[in-house]
């Protein structure tokens, strides 16, 4: 029996067991739409704005091991959607996106909804496809998901004209992919390996700094093995909370440019560095020149080669899966007899303890007067036990976020890390809560960025998502302000949003519960109460302090070693 | 330093694009990139003439290697080479320099392919660097038009980019 391409798309996310689709009808996509309708075994969920269809897909993907998928029309549905593309190439998320296209005959003629969708997302897609003939419909769609979750993820798009998904042929779903160009990884070099041990064994001042590749590839297990056999201090980035449990005693915290003292101090002058997953970012280890004053040996595992060696000289590079490379790495450890130093071990461990006197962790000055925001999120991380999927959106909330809701588990910590998109957080909470129904999903934002998405809202209500949103209101685009509070003499130039809406009635609009909350005494009860209030969707409008400030802080493009602490300043 | 990178590529629409867009979005030289398919169709060999620190190449390399459309890649820089490129120049013979231009493009095994009342068009092919001294042995005032194809490269004896 022939198929319409439409119907060949629809069967090929049925193929890939794909629930649910995250996306927004238009003209070009008719044809898939109403095939869409003609089934019950892929779910769409229609989101307000492509934007949030793909954030949506990525939260979906974040906090879960699925490909996430959203679908939008031609010309501004792909033009929408591209921030969100973005937003998990940065950050590596494996994703397939389907567009609508004009016509085959009309591209070109500048038609109506026409956008070259294949050139404006080539520099932000692992790959994409513009699928001209019905007959490869299939075929692409295989490969779309295959590189989407392979090797390094990333999102992929496929662009499939209107008059495509019209034309009908035989279906066919391929069982396997041979891509002649795309061979990744599996197993890093058992040579390299043995040398990267042996370097950890002779190491005195050791340091482990694991990233979001952790998480993303599931060997969060390996990790923790791996740091208590060294009994090593270990760091996080903030893309990589959760792959290591906070609540250990290696844990050092998360490093950076709002990481801990006792972190950064720790990377700055250790002697053998493990990098996993991780990319040595400009907002991890600020100046290059700052931290190769230092002299240290660097043993770098990473998928993806091109992230080691990009920004600093690596000694032992490891290409490979981490979770392969990290068990080929334990069991060499564990069959060696050697063990580390245990007089540097000890001295090391008492330099690093003596940091964190001086660091404390985190640490702010709570007061009876006013929310302090990074209070709201000690209560938060309370009264969840710890185990809810926090999103966020960018700015200071989300460092709030980072650095006090201590994160025990790989995947409930869902941030645009790299590209840093506000408006990520409501549609990624949409994503979160889709794919882990039942579970607490808290969406922690800022007065800024829920604006970029709020209506989502809508979409909120109409899917029944009891998402809790924690908004931390200063009033300002705090980190902005913070910026010009430090660096422009105070002058806070379009920085005060003095035209804020009602949020509570906001949120009554569109049919959910606002809470406002003024007073540090109304924290607790206010959390208490959202969080049992399961099958609602609680928007909480916390007046926080708008002065505050995120420390530590290491200034842009400065060392690790010149962090400013709180009480410096 | 001047590296030529030879790769082989999936002969689809677009495939270009990204290596240009690869090196325009991340801030990479192209001195010159030429593309052609190869004696198996679905192939292009593309030869990309750069430059940059040892660094930055080795960057390009891997940048190149993660497209997914690329499916083999060498630096020919890292052994033995050989680089060649084509010119054609059109000089202008008003001015009674015939002979001097004759004896110049013939030192150089230069191949006269057109010529005029007042011009002659000279076909050149050897390294680029060759092209470089034959266009100052000429001089700058008697050349009209030159057209340089860009270099291309193979890798000496048992150097093969196969798949």
């Amino acid at each position: 029996m022939e198929l319409t391409g439409a119907e060949i798309v629809i069967r090929c996310l049925q193929e890939e067991q794909v629930e649910h689709v995250f996306g927004y009808p238009g003209g070009a996509v008719l044809f898939i739409y109403d095939a869409l309708f003609q089934q019950d075994k892929v779910k769409h969920i229609l989101v307000r704005h492509e934007q949030a269809a793909v954030h949506a897909a990525d939260g979906y993907a974040r906090s879960s091991d699925k490909v996430g998928v959203a679908l939008v029309t031609s010309g501004p549905g792909l033009t929408n959607a591209v921030t969100g593309i973005a937003t998990a190439y940065m950050d590596s998320i494996p994703m397939v996106i389907i567009s609508g296209q004009v016509p085959t005959y009309a591209i070109g003629e500048d038609a109506f909804q026409e956008v070259d969708a294949v050139g404006i997302t080539r520099p932000c897609v692992k790959h994409n496809f513009l699928v001209k003939d019905v007959k490869d419909i299939a075929a692409t769609i295989k490969k779309a998901f295959y590189l989407a979750r392979s090797g390094r993820p990333g999102p992929v798009l496929v662009d499939i004209p209107k008059d495509v998904s019209n034309h009908k042929t035989r279906f066919e779903y391929p069982d396997s992919v041979n891509i002649r160009s795309y061979h990744p990884q599996g197993k890093g070099d058992s040579g390299q390996i043995r040398l990267a041990a042996q370097m950890l064994l002779e190491a005195r001042r050791p340091m482990i700094y694991s990233g979001g590749g952790v998480v993303l590839s599931g060997a969060s297990g390996q990790l923790i093995d791996l740091v208590r056999l060294l009994d090593f201090p270990c760091t996080n980035t903030l893309m990589g909370l959760g792959g290591f449990p906070a609540s250990d005693k290696r844990f050092v915290g998360m490093l950076g440019m709002h990481g801990t003292y006792e972190a950064n101090m720790a990377m700055q002058h250790c002697d053998v560095l493990l990098a996993v997953g991780a990319r040595f970012d400009d907002r991890v280890i600020g100046n290059v020149e700052h931290f190769a004053e230092v002299p240290r040996k660097i043993i770098h595992i990473d998928i993806d080669p091109s992230s080691i060696a990009k920004r600093v000289k690596v000694d032992v590079p490891i290409v490979g899966e981490l979770k392969l490379v990290l068990d080929e790495l334990l069991s060499v450890l564990r069959s060696n007899k050697q063990a580390p130093n245990a007089s540097d071990m000890a001295a090391w461990w008492k330099q690093v303890d003596e940091w964190r006197g001086i660091g404390g962790g985190m640490r702010y000055k709570n007061s009876s007067e006013i929310i302090k925001p990074q209070f709201v999120i000690e209560k938060l991380h309370e009264i969840t036990g710890g185990d809810a999927f926090i999103t966020s959106d960018v700015g200071q909330h989300q460092m709030w976020a980072a650095q006090y809701y201590k994160f025990e588990k790989p995947r409930r910590w869902i941030n645009s890390g790299g590209l840093g998109t506000m408006g990520f957080g409501l549609p990624a909470a949409m994503g979160v809560q889709m794919v882990n129904p039942g579970a607490m999903v808290a969406c922690v934002t800022g007065e800024g960025s829920i604006q970029m998405n709020i209506q989502e809202l809508s979409t909120c209500k109409q899917f029944h998502l009891p998402i809790k949103i924690i908004l931390l209101n200063n009033g300002y685009l705090g980190m902005v302000r913070q910026w010009q509070e430090f660096f422009h003499g105070n002058r806070y130039s379009e920085t005060y949003l003095n035209a804020l809406p009602d949020f509570v009635r906001l949120a009554e609009a569109y049919g959910h519960v606002g809470m406002r909350i003024e007073k540090p005494a109304d924290v607790e009860t206010a959390l208490k109460e959202a969080f049992a209030r399961k099958d609602d969707l609680v928007f909480l409008d916390f007046k926080t302090d708008p002065t505050e400030n995120v420390f530590p802080m290491v200034p842009g493009g400065r060392g690790l070693s010149e962090i400013i602490l709180a009480e410096e300043l | 330093m001047r590296h030529i990178i030879s790769l082989l590529m999936e002969n689809e629409a677009g495939a270009l694009s990204r290596v240009a867009g690869l090196f325009s979005a991340r801030g990479y030289n192209i001195e010159s990139l030429i593309v052609a398919p190869t004696e198996d169709p679905t192939l292009s060999r593309m030869t990309i003439v750069t430059s940059g620190s040892d660094a930055v190449i080795e960057q390009i390399n891997k940048q190149l290697n993660k497209l997914v459309d690329v499916a083999a890649l060498i630096d020919l820089n890292d052994g033995e080479h050989l680089e060649r490129e084509m010119m054609l120049v059109k000089v202008n013979t008003h001015s009674g320099n015939r002979e001097e231009l004759k004896r110049i493009s013939d030192n150089f095994h230069g191949r006269v392919i057109d010529e005029s009342k007042n011009t002659r068009t000279i076909e050149l092919t050897d390294t680029c660097a060759r092209l470089d001294s034959f266009l100052e042995a000429i001089g700058h005032d008697s050349i009209l038009e030159t057209v340089r194809t860009g270099a291309s490269g193979i890798g000496r004896g048992e150097r093969i980019l196969k798949l």
